[in-house]
C-alpha cells in the first residue's frame, strides 16, 4: 500500500463521481483530437492529391465541383468539353504538362477514368502486377480496388453507365484487367484507369438503338455547349471534332502563370478553369467556422470536467476529513496528504485523456468507414499527433488546477480540531 | 518512559490550559480523568504530537518532542505512538487489511507487527478483507486498536475508549487494551471522564 494506490482506491470508492469527471474529460479530449486528426488526414490527402496540378480545365459550373470531381474524384463532373478546345489550351506556351480525364462509367461504384500515360507520371504510379494498358478495353486497377473487389490480372468485367453502380450495364464491351498498381496513397488507388479511346469506344458504340438517348445519359449533367467555336484552328483535326473529354489537369511552365492564365480561360473561352489550391483553401474556410465552434465547445467540456473534478475533490474532503486526520496520526505528512489529492486528480485527467484518445480513434475508424462507403475514401492515421501532446499538457494542467485548492486546504488542515469535533 | 514538565497550552491566546506534570516509568500505565472542557483531548493531542505546547516539555522514551517540527512530529507519531479514538476512524475506501498496510507504509522505518497476528489476537481475523463500514461497532473498535498497535508503538493513547459502552463491554475493552499494551510492550495512557475505569489503573491523574 502506498499513497498512489490509496488514491486509486479512493477513486474507486466514489465510482460515479469519478466516472462523471472521467467521461467529461474523455469527451472533450476525443472531440478535439478527432478534429485534429480529421483535419490533418484530410489536408494530407488533399495536398498529396494536389501535387503537380496547378489548374483544372473543364465545363462551366462550380469551380469547387470541378476540383472535387477531377482532382479528388468525389463529386459529379461539371460536364464535358470538346477535345478540340482542350487541345488548343494544351498548345498554349504557358502550359507545361496536361493530363486529360474522361469519365463515363463505373464498376461497382469505382470510377473508370479514361486518360493517358501522363496520368501515370503525374501520380507517380508503378505496376505491382501485370502491365499498363496497350489496347482498348484494357484497364489498370488501383491497389485499393483490387484488394476490395479481389480483382486479378486477366479478370474481365462489365461497366455500368454513370458514376453509380445502378447505371445501365455496357455488356457489349467488357474490360480486361491487365495491371494492378502499387499503393500510391493518392486518389489513383481508388480509380480504374484506361485509355481515353476505351471510354469513347464504350459510348461511341453505334450499335445502340437510340443514339440520342445514349448521348443524353452519357453526360448526366446539364452541359450547355454553345457550339460557336472559334474556327481559327491551325492544324490537323480529323475526327476529333465531335470527341469530348471531361476535364484536363494542367501544370504550368512557370508558377507565375497561375495568376493570368485561369482568368484568360474563364473570360475568353467556353471553358472553366479552377485553381485547386485556391478552391481547397476556400473549402477549408467554409468548414473553418464549424470546426472552430466544435473546438470551442470541446474546450468548454474539458473545463467543465476540471470543475467536476474540483467539486468531487472538494466535497469528498468533508466526508473524508477523519480519514485524512487518521493518515496524519498514523505518521503521514502534510505533503503525503496533499499528494494523495493531486494523484487523484491526475489519475482522472490522464486516464480521461487516454480514454479520449481511444475514443477519437474509434470515431475516426467510424467516419473512415462512412467515407469509404460513400466516397471510396478512407482516412488512416492512428499515430499520436503533436497537437495531442498539447492536449495532454492541457488535461494535466486542468487536473492540477482542479486539485490546487483542495490540496492546499488539506495541507493546512488542523488535525487536532478535526479530531476533537468528533 | 513518559515525562511532561510545566506543560502549557492556549487556543488563540484565549483558553489557557496548565497541565500537571506527568512522570511515568516504563512499563507503567496511566489513567487521566477529568470532566468535559477541562482540556483532556488537548492533553492527549499534546502527548501525541498533534498539537505543540506553548511552553514546557514532553519527553517520550527519552526524546523531547516539544520542539519538533510538524514533519518530525508526524514521523515520530507514526513510529512511536498509537492512538485509539473514542469513535473508531479508518480510511473508508480501504479494507481492514489495507488500512493496516497503509499504517505500515506511513511509518516505513519501523519494524511493524504482523497484521494477521494482531487481528487474530483481537478476534477479528475473519474481517481482514472487509471494508470498515461492513464491521459492527464492537469490531470497529477492535480494528481501530489493531491500527494503533500495528507499528509496535511504545505509547498507546486512548481517548474516551469506553464512554459509550455499558459496564460489561467497558470492562472488556479496558482489559483488552491493557492486555494488548502489555503484550506489545507499550505503555498505555487512557484519557476519560469515565470513573468506572479508576479501578483498573494504579496510576490516576485528576485534571
Amino acid at each position: 500500500m502506498n499513497i498512489f494506490k490509496l488514491s486509486i482506491k479512493n477513486l474507486f470508492y466514489r465510482p460515479l463521481s469519478s466516472l462523471l469527471s472521467l467521461l467529461l474529460l474523455a469527451l472533450g479530449v476525443s472531440m478535439i483530437s478527432l478534429l485534429v486528426l480529421i483535419n490533418s488526414v484530410v489536408q494530407d490527402q488533399m495536398n498529396n492529391n494536389l501535387k503537380g496540378i496547378d489548374m483544372v480545365v473543364g465545363a462551366k459550373g462550380s469551380p469547387l465541383q470541378l476540383i472535387l470531381s477531377s482532382v479528388y474524384h468525389v463529386d459529379s463532373p461539371t460536364g464535358n468539353i470538346s477535345l478540340k478546345e482542350a487541345r488548343s489550351i494544351e498548345k498554349n506556351p504557358m502550359v507545361g504538362n496536361s493530363v486529360p480525364l474522361l469519365y463515363g462509367d463505373n464498376y461497382e461504384g469505382f470510377r473508370i477514368v479514361g486518360t493517358n500515360e501522363k496520368f501515370i507520371e503525374l501520380y507517380n504510379l508503378s505496376i505491382e502486377n501485370g502491365s499498363f494498358w496497350d489496347n482498348e478495353f484494357e484497364v489498370v486497377v488501383g491497389k485499393k480496388i483490387a484488394t476490395k473487389l479481389n480483382l486479378k490480372v486477366g479478370d474481365t468485367f462489365v461497366t455500368s453507365h454513370g458514376l453509380r453502380e445502378t447505371g445501365e450495364a455496357h455488356t457489349n464491351t467488357p474490360f480486361t484487367v491487365v495491371g494492378i498498381t502499387n499503393f500510391s496513397n493518392s486518389v489513383a488507388d481508388q480509380l480504374i484507369l484506361t485509355s481515353a479511346e476505351s471510354v469513347w469506344g464504350v459510348h461511341g458504340d453505334h450499335t445502340h438503338d437510340d443514339k440520342e438517348h445514349d448521348h443524353d445519359e452519357e453526360h448526366d449533367h446539364d452541359e450547355e455547349h454553345d457550339h460557336d467555336e472559334e474556327h481559327d484552328h491551325d492544324e490537323e483535326h480529323d475526327h476529333d471534332d465531335d470527341k469530348e473529354i471531361t476535364a484536363m489537369l494542367i501544370k504550368f511552365n512557370s508558377p507565375m502563370n497561375v495568376i493570368q492564365f485561369p482568368r484568360y480561360i474563364n473570360e475568353n473561352t467556353n471553358l472553366q478553369s479552377a485553381v485547386p489550391s485556391y478552391e481547397i483553401s476556400r473549402l477549408f474556410k467554409l468548414f473553418g467556422f464549424g470546426i472552430e465552434t466544435i473546438n470551442l465547445l470541446a474546450y468548454l467540456i474539458i473545463i467543465v470536467s476540471g470543475i467536476s473534478i474540483f467539486i468531487t475533490l472538494f466535497n469528498s474532503m468533508k466526508e473524508r476529513k477523519y480519514d485524512m486526520a487518521l493518515i496524519r496520526t498514523l505518521g503521514g505528512s502534510r505533503l503525503q496528504l496533499s499528494s494523495m489529492l493531486v494523484y487523484e486528480a491526475l489519475v482522472l485527467t490522464i486516464s480521461g485523456f487516454i480514454l479520449g484518445i481511444i475514443l477519437s480513434r474509434l470515431g475516426l475508424a467510424f467516419i473512415s468507414s462512412l467515407m469509404e462507403s460513400s466516397f471510396n475514401y478512407s482516412l488512416n492515421s492512428y499515430g499520436i499527433l503533436n497537437d495531442e501532446f498539447w492536449l495532454l499538457a492541457i488535461s494535466i494542467f486542468i487536473g492540477l488546477i482542479a486539485c490546487l485548492i483542495p490540496s492546499i486546504q488539506v495541507y493546512k488542515m488542523d488535525i487536532s480540531k478535526t479530531l476533537s469535533n468528533e | 518512559m513518559i515525562k511532561t514538565e510545566s506543560l502549557k497550552f492556549s487556543y488563540d491566546g484565549k483558553k489557557y490550559f496548565d497541565f500537571p506534570d506527568i512522570n511515568l516509568d516504563s512499563g507503567e500505565n496511566l489513567l487521566i480523568i477529568g470532566n468535559s472542557g477541562i482540556g483532556k483531548t488537548t492533553l492527549l493531542h499534546l502527548l501525541a504530537g498533534i498539537l505543540k505546547p506553548e511552553s514546557g516539555s514532553i519527553s517520550i522514551s527519552g526524546t523531547d518532542i516539544s520542539k519538533f517540527s510538524d514533519t518530525e512530529l508526524d514521523k515520530f507519531r507514526g513510529d512511536n505512538i498509537g492512538i485509539v479514538f473514542q469513535k473508531p476512524h479508518f480510511i473508508s475506501s480501504l479494507t481492514i487489511n489495507e488500512n493496516l498496510k497503509l499504517a505500515q507504509y506511513l511509518s516505513p522505518s519501523k519494524i511493524s507487527g504482523d497484521a494477521k497476528k494482531i487481528l487474530e489476537s483481537l478476534n477479528i481475523k475473519d474481517k481482514y478483507q472487509q471494508k470498515p463500514n461492513q464491521l459492527s461497532e464492537g469490531e470497529k473498535q477492535r480494528a481501530s486498536i489493531a491500527l494503533a498497535l500495528i507499528n509496535s508503538p511504545s505509547l498507546i493513547l486512548a481517548d474516551e475508549p469506553t464512554s459509550s459502552l455499558d459496564d460489561f463491554n467497558c470492562n472488556n475493552v479496558i482489559k483488552l487494551l491493557k492486555k494488548q499494551a502489555n503484550d506489545h510492550k507499550a505503555q498505555l495512557i487512557v484519557i476519560t471522564h469515565d470513573a468506572r475505569l479508576k479501578k483498573h489503573f494504579k496510576n490516576n491523574l485528576n485534571l
